[in-house]
């Protein structure tokens, strides 16, 4: 037998597959369907893990997702690690390695328990009164440099993993009639309605099984037969509808607006040896028609001084342990039951052989409705009492049970206790549906269903509790979510349990307030909680931050309820006027990976690559990311760093020709008979007169009067224009222009078309420009005087259709063609051919950069940041003078616009001609700045400029142009720089040499 | 995730196929030269940013790419109706935000 | 009573029965001399400056939940004072320089923890963006440095540094006197100590209405607790800004988004420091508890819902888990969402409205946190000169009259 506390029958275990695993080091055998919690159980291990504040020796509270101590680490290797698990969720496999957390050396000799003997001083925001001295080194040295990482040190519960995780997650999106959340009678039932009417219907239950309630369920039987048979009847019949989708081990973690439900399905973690590449889990996301919250109820424990030694755990636990898992958690135990709930529990564990010693029930008359079966099984029965101290060191050894403080000792080896039942509602409140507290219920219940939600809350979750009640409200409500009115199913449940209200808050912490806890995994305790009541935190969210109550990984799922109870209680006011925390996703924990999914790497956010790219990964360019873009920055040959290659390539250009990939620049086709006053009315520029065939460079201002793109832009026909906007812009562009046409200018007649895709843009610059492309062309007469700079033709290249434009951004000789996009490659390899005969070379964006700065163009984003005008850049001139509106134009009559002492863009040289500046460094007026000068500007672009043999920079400096010729400062770490002032031009400043 | 009528399309699509445009109804003025500085601010900066039922602009940027404007209750994040650009903002009636 | 060792010991021997309330509840009076409208780290912090650097007694801080229960209890803690316009250093650097001694100026521990933040660039942009920060920095005096993909891998071990990655880190820009504090302390703080000095702290009042005098100033607000009147109000509401500076029938230049924020379960330390990206929209640093605590962008729209969507949390755990892959198997514990009050060049609104006597201090966006001493101080004193501090006169609403912005958005993608 896999463990020695196994019953020898019944229940949903495989007794004859047998699994080693092991715990802390220690090997031990476990059984098919076990859990890890079931079978440490089974081998006797109550003591699973020590507490987060004063590392109190702690066992297996539940069986559940509610578990607030028995947190371990699982390790499959490789990098498979996760700390923080429930051993009551992790199912067990052959070969499950587990340790415990937060202790050391040992889980049984844990030195962290020494906190227990300084707990008086750690009592609720102890933290915020103290460790702000001594103050030897400054105000706040001893907290920064003593307390904290002593603090962060003992905080924190498992260890994080230390490998890159190399599983994969999955992600669905799912569409459903109605999604059932819960796989319990009430929502089995509701599957089952919406399933008979054909409708799609997903059902989801976090565990490994589909049944909830009914998996533990010995004795009860529904329709006649045995709560087991009904259940496997009904899972069969979901499973053969081919609309119904079960998904076991599946979390419903977080519900939003409008039906919207994201579930965690667990995959492999389960399996002993999964297939590698399988997904570890899958996140779906569902968009319901209609929404059934199944979700059931949690069990509360009783608090009392001392309750939470390994072996004290709630009632229902032990019964799920002993029915389900066939595992008895003791010999002799003491039941503290404030619910007839724990009376049948007490029937079932005496059933399976477990001596139950006393039912404690701390109601003063007691469980009357099911007194009778208990006293007729000879278990005695203690009402209007309860347990007043607890005794033994790593596992309970007998409890005193009394009324006051005096009380007898009895001698036990574990103590079931339930303080009824607090219905799940977290979905339902996550759903933003309003929660109303219901005195009869003793418990907030779903009262009215948000707007846009479609939503039912049935069974225990709504307080409907009973598993008769279940079945007809789960029906019920699955019928009604496909339209079914007032259908219902009378369901016949023998030996249902009818009653499960409960006791809220401590039933007697008498004395020992400081030891009876509340919530178990932070270590907070009926003292906590009136403490900070007394100090003044009076609503429950301050109490909640002030003692970290429901703060922990269980997010206080037994203990929330209790502690709103006890601080009302303290106040003397009702639970609702105290007030319900907030319910927020998720309802347990959900991995990082899981919601990331496939989202990684290069699928992080997808690369765009340009039709050349290829050639140019192929001759082992280097790429930088502008935007989503990977785009060549040079293209270095040989052992040649960027400095060489740059240098290189802006020489060749310069001296004989370059090619440039300029396909990420984004492209729009503006088109009808309104396009010219479209763009006139969008861009500084005047374009009504703009003719066919030519260009012009355009400036785009947003309505504050900043720039915020530029581009070439060609006439191709009257009511046709070739817009060019940044790489990094082109969206933006786009649907501003979009903007205006469709919602300020809708009765300009004029259509949007992006084309950034459709075009490969190859720029060809250089004085030998114009024989590289000569033997390509067809059609195009590339004439000096046929084909003028800043204008537009359309032709032929290697036998493609191709725009061809004569701009250049280098200052050169320049065209750039734009050929359809699938053969933009072919292009670039017959134009590479070409270049290569006239001893010209491939260019990449950093020498783009280094030759437009040396004729003083700026680049959007850099040269700019949002804050500066045209006439800041020297732009002013291309202000269309006669236009009475553009977007912007009024903003640039704004004061703070029109002011002297504005940002101006001028050029810098350094008075040593080989140090390049520092792009962002500060422009003064003197050396040696005091800490705090107002900088007159900063540097935007900073280059080593081959073709002039010295650095050059351009800055935007307070009254820049007014400087020209002055000497300024630019202070470094390493000393300060002199700059002399010079107008943003360094080469070329007639432009001859657009002529070749 | 929001669910979002386009009123073009006619059918609702998820909140990732559009883009938020910001307040609905705000004039551009016709003759921005004649306008004050504390005008053309207003109509630059100022913004309604209610609690409740505000009028929004969207655009259906992976669909019909077209703007239409919304109301939506901004604290239950509900869409009650969509309209065309252009068009007045409707009323509402009494039962609008009413759940199903 | 003084909070010490030496008090806590001796209240734990009495069993901790004598700890008086931290803060008075008091009903309201008729009158103060100034009411600030919401209590949250700013407004609490403007009352206690106002009472300690200016004297004034008589002073409501309204509140329409409980105090801290906004933006301040639902940030990600996150102090820096490396920003790029002179205006902006001045307000943060203040900040950081209050942050330094807070704990002992409240005699509360408000956890301030200079551990480092760490900004990554991923692009060439974003070096030439953070280079001028680090320029413009040194040049204000304020400790802002370089680093390295390989020093920035030094100073946080997790970080990944491959080239492969997405977006490669490039380097970063760190300060070292940037960190963390504990926010619910410092609005508990700031409410112990303002309390102390007579402020009386109205929770669960909600202001229905500002009330104004014939001249069209304020004479005071109306909330569900009844009518308080006063000269001088000042509104600190942070993403409720527009509705209440509605009721005084002033527009203001604020949007309200959702901003979500989640924290994994406790794990022992495994994050000395804050990282910050803007490129790929995440930030995380490591609480005192364990929690890895980690930030998103704001939905797309404008809400007061405090929920946002699964999508926008995702794609920041999508870059968490690129940055950090021994993080993806950590769990997200809980997620939520705030409401931040954004301004169209994403600095803050602080001083005077049109309205007389009514002051207001706002937009704040997605980083008010860190400015919670600064911005409290400097509005304290604007309120009580009635004309601007120094620090806080280019945060006037005019600018976007003038086009006077600072904007810190435009020069680097996001402000956080």
């Amino acid at each position: 037998m896999a463990g020695l506390h196994r019953t020898n029958g019944g229940g949903r275990i495989d007794r004859k597959k047998r699994l080693s695993f092991t715990f802390d080091g220690k090997s031990y055998e476990g059984v098919a369907g076990d859990t890890l919690a079931s079978a440490l159980l089974a081998n006797g291990v109550h003591l699973v893990g020590r507490s987060y504040k004063y590392h109190r020796p702690r066992g297996i509270l539940s069986a559940g997702a509610e578990e607030p101590n028995a947190l371990v680490a699982v390790d499959r290797g490789d990098g498979r690690s996760a700390p923080n698990l429930r051993a009551t969720q992790v199912e067990l496999y052959d070969g499950l390695v587990a340790e415990s957390q937060n202790r050391w050396p040992s889980l049984a000799y844990d030195v962290g328990a020494v906190n227990g003997l300084f707990s008086p001083l750690l009592a609720a925001g102890f933290y915020y009164k103290t460790f702000m001295g001594p103050r030897l080194l400054g105000s706040n040295w001893a907290w920064h440099k003593i307390y904290e990482p002593l603090i962060r040190r003992a905080a924190g519960l498992g260890k994080a993993p230390t490998q890159p995780d190399p599983d994969r997650y999955a992600n669905g999106f799912a569409h459903c009639d109605v999604l059932v959340v819960g796989a319990g009678p009430a929502g089995l039932a509701a599957a089952l309605a919406a399933a008979e009417s054909g409708a799609r219907v997903i059902l989801c239950d976090e565990q490994a099984e589909l049944g909830g309630s009914l998996l533990s369920e010995w004795s009860i039987e529904i329709d006649g037969v045995p709560a087991a048979a009904w259940l496997a009847e009904a899972v069969r019949t979901l499973a053969a509808s081919p609309r119904v989708t079960l998904l076991p081990r599946t979390q419903a973690f977080g519900y939003f607006a409008q039906n919207f439900v994201a579930l965690a399905e667990r995959l492999t973690d389960h399996l002993a040896k999964p297939e590698p590449s399988a997904p570890r889990e899958r996140l779906w996301q569902v968009r319901a028609k209609h929404v059934v919250l199944a979700t059931g109820a949690i069990e509360r424990p009783v608090v009392f001084p001392d309750n939470d030694r390994p072996g004290i755990m709630l009632a229902d636990a032990a019964r799920t342990y002993v029915n389900r898992y066939g595992v008895r958690c003791g010999s002799r135990a003491v039941v503290v039951a404030a619910c007839d709930s724990g009376y049948a529990t007490a029937l079932d564990l005496r059933r399976a052989g477990v001596d139950v010693a006393m039912i404690v029930d701390p109601r003063p008359s007691g469980g009357s409705a099911v007194s009778g079966a208990v006293k007729a099984a000879g278990i005695a029965v203690e009402t209007g009492a309860t347990v007043i101290a607890t005794r033994g060191r790593q596992r309970v050894s007998a409890v005193q049970i009394g009324r006051a403080t005096s009380g007898t000792w009895v001698r036990c080896d574990h103590v079931l206790m339930t303080g009824g039942w607090t219905p799940s509602v977290h979905l339902f409140s996550q759903s933003r549906g309003k929660l109303a507290w219901d005195e009869a219920a003793q418990a907030f219940l779903p009262a009215s269903v948000a707007p846009g939600q479609s939503q039912r809350s049935v069974g225990a979750c709504r307080g409907a509790f009973g598993i008769a009640a279940a079945l007809e409200d789960g029906f019920a409500a699955g019928g009604e979510a496909v339209g079914w009115a007032a259908r219902a199913r009378d369901f016949k449940v023998a030996s249902d349990v009818a009653d499960f209200s409960g006791v809220l808050g401590a039933s007697n912490p008498g004395a020992h307030e400081s030891k009876a806890f509340v919530d178990f995994q932070h270590d907070v305790t009926v003292r906590d909680l009136k403490l900070a009541a007394q100090e003044g935190f009076r609503s429950i969210e301050h109490v909640k931050r002030y003692t970290t109550t429901g703060m922990a990984t269980d997010q206080g799922k037994t203990s929330n309820l209790n502690a709103l109870a006890i601080v009302a209680d303290h106040l003397g006011k009702p639970v609702p006027a105290v007030g319900l925390t907030t319910f927020r996703q998720p309802y347990t924990p959900v991995t990082f990976g899981t919601i990331a999914g496939a989202s990684r790497g290069d699928l992080f956010d997808p690369v765009r690559r340009t039709p050349c790219d290829g050639w140019a990964q192929a001759v082992g360019a280097v790429f930088e990311d502008v935007g989503a873009w990977k785009r060549a920055r040079h293209f270095p040959e040989g052992s040649e760093d960027m400095h060489a290659a740059v240098a290189r390539e802006c020489r060749i250009v310069r001296s004989a020709v370059g090619m440039f990939d300029a396909s990420t620049l984004g492209k729009i086709e503006v088109v009808g008979p309104d396009a010219a006053e479209f763009l006139e009315r969008l861009y500084i520029n005047p374009f009504q007169k703009l003719g066919v065939g030519r260009c012009r460079y355009g400036v785009l201002l947003n309505e504050a009067g900043f720039i915020i793109d530029d581009g070439v832009i060609g006439r191709i026909a009257a009511d046709r224009f070739h817009v060019t906007t940044t790489t990094g812009g082109a969206a933006r562009v786009l649907n501003m222009m979009e903007d205006y046409a469709q919602t300020e200018f809708p009765e300009l007649k004029v259509w949007l078309t992006s084309t950034t895709e459709q075009w490969a843009v190859i720029a060809v610059q250089g004085p030998k420009a114009r024989e590289v492309l000569a033997p390509l062309v067809e059609g195009v007469d590339l004439d000096a005087t046929a084909f003028p700079h800043m204008s537009v033709k359309a032709g032929r290249i290697c036998d493609v259709d191709a725009r061809i434009f004569r701009v250049s951004f280098t200052g050169e000789l320049g065209f750039e063609i734009n050929v359809p996009a699938d053969y933009g490659a072919a292009v670039w390899e017959a134009v590479w051919r070409e270049v290569q005969k006239h001893g010209g070379c491939a260019y990449g964006t950093e020498s783009m950069h280094v030759l437009r700065a040396e004729k003083g163009f700026i680049i959007v984003g850099q040269e700019t940041d949002g804050t500066v005008t045209p006439d800041d850049v020297g732009l002013g001139w291309a202000i269309g003078k006669s236009k009475r509106d553009f977007v912007g134009l009024r903003s640039l009559s704004r004061p703070d616009i029109v002011r002297s002492g504005r940002k101006q863009l001028v050029g810098l040289l350094t008075a040593d001609p080989k140090l390049v500046l520092e792009e962002g460094a500060q422009v003064t007026a003197e050396a040696k700045p005091r800490v705090g000068t107002p900088a007159l500007g900063h540097v935007t672009s900073a280059y080593w400029s081959a073709k002039l043999g010295r650095s050059i920079a351009l800055a935007l400096v307070a009254d820049g142009r007014a400087r020209i010729g002055a000497r300024l400062n630019i202070p470094m770490p390493s000393g300060d720089v002199s700059v002399d002032v010079v107008a943003p031009v360094f080469l070329d400043p007639k432009g001859e040499r657009l002529n070749g | 995730m929001l669910l979002i009528h386009c009123p073009y399309c006619r059918m609702a699509r998820p909140e990732s196929e559009f883009r938020y445009g910001g307040e609905a109804h705000v004039v551009r003025p016709a003759e921005p030269a004649n306008v004050s500085d504390a005008d053309w601010a207003a109509f630059l900066y100022m913004r309604a940013n209610p609690k409740g039922i505000h009028a929004e602009r969207w655009r259906h940027v992976h669909g019909c790419g077209r703007f239409f404007n919304a109301l939506r209750n901004t604290v239950t994040d509900q869409i009650l109706r969509t309209y065309p650009a252009g068009t007045p903002q409707p009323a509402l009636d009494a039962h609008a935000e009413d759940g199903r | 009573m003084r909070f010490s060792l030496f008090s806590l010991a001796r209240q734990a021997l009495g069993g901790h029965a004598r700890w008086p309330a931290q803060w008075r509840s008091p009903e309201p009076k008729a009158a103060y001399d100034a009411v600030i409208v919401g209590a949250g780290g700013h407004g609490l912090g403007t009352a206690y400056y106002l009472a300690k650097a200016h004297g004034l007694r008589n002073i409501a801080v309204v509140e329409k939940g409980w105090l801290g229960g906004g933006n301040t209890g639902r940030n990600t803690t996150i102090i820096r004072s490396n920003y790029l316009w002179e205006e902006s250093e001045a307000i943060y650097e203040l900040s950081v320089k209050l942050w330094e001694t807070l704990s002992d100026e409240l005699n509360y521990n408000v956890m301030y923890s200079p551990r480092g933040v760490m900004m990554l660039a991923h692009t060439v942009h974003d070096i030439q963006v953070f280079k001028r920060h680090v320029h413009a920095n040194r040049l204000a005096g304020i400790d802002n440095e370089w680093l390295t993909p390989e020093e920035a891998k030094a100073f946080c071990s997790p970080l990944n540094i491959s080239p492969k990655l997405r977006y490669p880190v490039l380097g970063a820009a760190l300060q070292r006197r940037g960190g963390t504090a504990r926010h619910d302390a410092v609005a508990w703080g700031y409410a112990r100590a303002a309390s102390a000095l007579g402020v009386d702290i109205i929770e669960n009042a909600e202001v229905t209405a500002i009330r104004r005098d014939a001249n069209g100033a304020v004479e005071g607000v109306e909330t569900t607790r009844g009518t308080i009147k006063s000269k001088k109000v000042g509104v600190v509401a942070a993403g409720h800004t527009s509705v209440l500076m509605n009721m005084a029938g002033v527009r203001m230049p604020l949007e309200s988004y959702p901003l979500q924020a989640l924290v994994s379960e406790p794990v022992k330390p495994v994050l000395s420091c804050v990282v910050m990206s803007n490129t790929v929209h995440a930030y995380i640093s490591q609480s005192d508890k364990g929690e890895l605590v980690i930030g998103a962008g704001t939905d797309a729209y404008t809400s007061y819902s405090q929920t946002g969507g699964l999508h926008v949390s995702a794609h920041t755990l999508d870059a968490i888990c690129d940055l950090f892959p021994t993080f993806r198997r950590m769990r997200m514990m809980r997620n939520w969402g705030g409401i931040v009050d954004v301004t169209p060049d994403r600095s803050p609104i602080i001083g005077l409205t049109p309205v007389p006597g009514l002051y207001v201090n706002c937009g704040w966006g997605t980083g008010g946190f860190k400015a919670t001493p600064g911005s409290a101080y400097v509005f304290a004193a604007t309120m009580a000169r009635g004309e601007p501090h120094p620090v806080a006169a280019p945060f006037a609403l005019e600018r976007f009259t003038t086009g006077r912005l600072i904007d810190e958005a435009a020069a680097a993608a996001v402000a956080h």
